[in-house]
């Protein structure tokens, strides 16, 4: 039996009775015939297994008839954990789907790559700075991409972020000034000011000196700890953990305790705590699962006319186009806006509902 | 119209306390001078057969005596203390002496309390503030004073008592300023001396027999001296006060006898000054938001020549300046932030001496409201900035700001500040309606992922990474190119063509941003749709 129907009972002061259905595991071999007969035997008696308990008006005379029950407090008593607030998670399908994210519990986000779980990280910033909140993401793989959250309508202002990397000293100007398409990478200056600093990469390759497996631990190393900092400072919305680009088996070496300790961490506090993973890892522990599938492109989207460049189109476009081939490009908007994202609600220990699904459709920061 | 005085007795040794708070139970002495003669110059009570005078070398036979040389540093920090708690009661404030302060208390009552109250408001704040002081409140300003020097605790001589409550004190509190001040062989301290053997001849041994002389006869064996002296203990003088403007300085130090080598030991000390500070800064209503610490380090190096001082020591500075986006006054968080600080940045070298200063600011002010979301606490978030940052360093936390450019990272890290939520409402519009769908976002590979691309009329058509086996297939469709260029002025030049590209893959079809660089002539996937 859920912890929901407890709640119910305990708040509509009605005495509380187990669901036989529900618990049949626990039910005793013999069911007083009234309430008189719910009277404990003496002492002497031989021992029985535990009773269950019919009014809890009873308790109290059951405790003074046998001090060995004095421990035992009825369900009724028991303090009524209230339901979550739930708010937006800023798309309307997932909020049909979910009821909103609840605050104060561990969220999951899992999928591959391209299932739009970036999508749905960045439409919850959204609405959380909407809603004035201040969040912050702990990124496990440097992965965000600022302007894109901008466009996803964040207040970046509100945004901290935690850059988890392999180097924990700070960056210096000439190792992040510059891309890897410019040139004289390694004649730049260091910058003094350590604070200020523009953001951008300049390391032409990768750097093969240590293993994946080493940066994975020191990373998530990194994310455990600026998380329970975060955590205790308190006054966040909504914390994000990115883990969308650690392997699985990275993240799956994050232990239950950990997350335990993250879930009483948040609880009873407004914070939500979304996790974005590969697959799921933080088991009983999350109060809300959901699973995105791989992202289709929607079939009635028209071609681009992108013709600048003489772009050629891909066929199954350019059968669908009525128009001239020459014509029938791919744009960059039409080539992202069609793709829909299937959400699948997993678990859901707030509402008991089976699971279901939902799509919906992405566009682009530049379609308008 | 009362007047306040504060006193502070024993000057040397109280400022040696206020600096070493653990000496308050030991007998403590303070001595002066160049070495070999260096002598005693002031004790405290516990210091019992230690007297003023005695030689250096004497005063060590005393085991427990605990003897440290007389600091100006110390002495300056106390009379600025001292000061900031006059201060604090009120604005009409008089620097009488380095020990002493007196204050104007013209319409305090109905702020904050009868006389009484008042004197114990003050006694408390010195004590907070690390001074052990006596306080007088009187008529005039001349009795507060003297009171406050002959009587010890708190005194309140109600008006027209005045001559009846000095009278029983000693006729040197008549000349405390000038014999404690002045040098032995200045001129005021041997006019004192006289005046005071000749009173002495007379059979004057306290005020009351003073203030009982004939004026007339007074005058004409001690003149105009003789009388003021007369007025001063019949506490009938009259004058205004010289009033001050104490500076906005905030400053203390403590130089060390013994280096310190290790970073924890010195937190002890760190946490010493900053309390100090931060009360000097709450009595005068300000917080802080710029803390300069200045450690001056043992230099071992032998071919240093440029010695500060005289000794064989030669010191280097070492400066950490922390700054904090909103005034605050919690010493415990000014520790931690430069505890952390300091174990990033170590100094490197003992540490003979600490100097702190604080840049003083008005305390920050805002209105919460019971129904806005919540914000992190300021103190709270800088402690935790501070912690992660050094955990995944300095640069690698912070809010983002974009940049004015065309540069795919064109953004920069900015502290992080939890400012009012309806102040920044006030400032900005909300950039997006609410009804906003979900907007295609882009996760970067930083650094971008080098690939292998096959090209067929110039467009790629497979896409291969040594490095990240998920990156690869057959391009399913794609879009663009797209091409950017910008600071070519500059020698950070960039130009690239950008791609989306939609690759099938054994499981799934991904989306990534292809780019190719015009003028390095690598293919990189910058990153993947999600």
């Amino acid at each position: 039996m859920s912890s929901a129907v407890i709640s119910t009972s305990a708040a509509l002061s009605r005495p509380f009775v187990f669901d036989a259905k529900a618990v049949p595991e626990v039910s005793l071999p013999f069911e007083p015939e009234n309430e008189s007969s719910a009277q404990l035997a003496p002492a002497s008696a031989q021992p029985r297994p535990p009773q269950r308990i019919r009014r809890p008006n009873l308790s109290a005379e059951l405790a003074s008839a046998d001090p060995r029950l004095a421990h035992i407090t009825p369900a009724s008593r028991l303090d009524i954990r209230p339901a979550p607030e739930m708010v937006s998670s800023g798309i309307p399908a997932i909020d049909a789907l979910t009821g909103g994210m609840p605050r104060g519990c561990l969220t999951e986000i899992c999928g591959p790559a391209s299932s739009g779980r970036t999508t749905l990280l960045l439409a919850a910033l959204a609405a959380a700075t909407r809603r004035g909140e201040f969040c912050a993401v702990v990124d496990a793989s440097d992965v965000l991409d600022p302007h894109s959250a901008q466009a996803a309508g964040v207040d970046l202002d509100r945004l901290l972020w935690v850059r988890c990397g392999d180097d924990p000293k700070p960056k210096s100007h000439a190792q992040q000034k510059g891309c890897p398409i410019s040139r004289a990478s390694g004649e730049r200056e260091a910058c003094p000011e350590l604070v200020e600093w523009v953001g951008i990469s300049s390391q032409p390759a990768f750097d093969f000196k240590r293993t994946s497996s080493h940066q994975s631990d020191h990373r998530l190393e990194q994310v455990l700890r600026a998380t329970d900092l975060l955590l205790e400072s308190g006054g966040f919305g909504l914390i994000v953990l990115d883990l969308g680009d650690l392997p699985p088996q990275a993240a799956r070496r994050i232990p239950l305790t950990t997350w335990f300790r993250f879930r009483r961490a948040i609880e009873h506090t407004p914070t939500i705590l979304l996790t974005i993973e590969q697959q799921p890892i933080a088991g009983s522990c999350s109060s809300m699962l959901l699973k995105l599938g791989a992202a289709k492109r929607r079939k009635n989207v028209a071609p681009g006319l992108s013709r600048g460049l003489g772009v050629e189109a891909p066929e199954e476009r350019k059968k669908d186009c009525a128009c001239d081939s020459k014509f029938a490009q791919t744009a960059h908007a039409h080539l992202l806006s069609g793709l829909e994202i299937t959400a699948e609600l997993i678990v859901s220990r707030l509402v008991r509902k089976p699971a279901r699904s939902v799509v919906f459709a992405t566009k682009t920061a530049w379609a308008g | 119209m009362p007047f306040a005085c504060i006193y502070v007795p024993n000057f040397p040794v109280a400022a040696a306390l206020r600096a070493e708070p653990e000496l308050h139970a030991h007998p403590v002495a303070i001595f002066e001078g160049k070495p070999p003669l260096e002598k005693i110059i002031a004790v405290n009570d516990k210091a019992v057969g230690i007297t003023p005078g005695m030689t250096k070398a004497q005063a060590e036979l005393c085991a427990e005596l605990a003897l440290r040389p007389r600091s100006s540093l110390h002495e300056s920090a106390a009379h600025a203390a001292m000061l900031d708690c006059a201060q604090s009661f009120s604005p009409c404030v008089e620097d009488a002496a380095c020990d002493t302060a007196l204050l104007d208390l013209a319409g305090m009552e109905s702020l904050l309390g009868s006389l009484p109250e008042i004197s114990r408001a003050i006694s408390n704040r010195a004590a907070t503030l690390g001074l052990a002081a006596n306080v007088a409140i009187a008529s005039n300003s001349d009795t507060a004073a003297l009171a406050a020097r002959g009587f010890y605790g708190m005194t309140v001589i109600p008006p027209g008592k005045e001559a009846e409550r000095l009278g029983p004190l000693r006729l040197e509190v008549l000349f405390a300023n000038h014999l404690e001040k002045d040098r032995p062989d200045g001129d005021q301290k041997k006019n004192a001396d006289r005046l005071l053997e000749t009173l002495a001849r007379w059979g004057v041994r306290n005020l009351q027999a003073l203030a009982a002389l004939p004026e007339i006869a007074l005058s004409e064996r001690l003149g105009q001296e003789g009388l003021r002296l007369q007025q001063l203990a019949r506490g009938a003088t009259s004058r205004t006060l010289v009033s001050v403007e104490a500076p906005l300085v905030f400053e203390e130090a403590v130089e060390l006898e013994h280096a310190v080598v290790l970073l924890e030991p010195l937190a002890f000390l760190l946490n010493r000054l900053l309390e100090q500070l931060c009360v000097r800064l709450g009595s005068r209503a300000l917080a802080t938001q710029e803390l300069r610490l200045t450690l001056e380090l043992e230099n071992y190096s032998p071919f240093h020549q440029s010695s500060a001082s005289g000794n064989s020591r030669s010191t280097i500075s070492y400066c950490r300046t922390l700054r904090l986006p909103q005034p605050m006054l919690d010493a415990r968080v000014f520790l931690k932030l430069l505890q952390l600080d300091l174990n990033a940045n170590p100094p490197g070298a003992p540490i003979v001496k600490i100097h702190m200063a604080a840049e003083p600011a008005p305390p920050r002010s805002a209105q919460g409201g019971l129904f806005l979301p919540p914000s992190p606490e300021a103190e709270k978030l800088e402690l935790t900035l501070a912690r992660i940052a050094s955990l995944v360093g300095e640069s690698n936390v912070g809010a983002v700001e974009l940049l004015d450019t065309h540069h795919p990272e064109g953004f920069r890290m900015r502290r992080f500040i939890s400012e009012p939520p309806q102040k920044k409402a006030r400032e900005k519009a909300p950039a997006v309606s609410k009804e906003q769908s979900a907007v295609t976002a882009l996760r970067r590979f930083r650094p971008p992922l080098r690939v292998n691309v096959a090209l067929e009329n110039c467009q790629p058509v497979r896409v291969a990474c040594a490095k990240k086996k998920d990156v690869q297939g057959n391009v399913l469709w794609k879009a663009g190119p797209w091409r950017a260029s910008g600071d070519w002025w500059e020698r950070e030049a960039w130009a690239r063509d950008e791609w989306d590209l939609a690759l099938q893959s054994e499981e799934a079809i991904s989306f990534y941003r292809l780019v190719h660089d015009l003028l390095g002539g690598g293919w990189f996937v910058e990153g993947t749709y999600d």
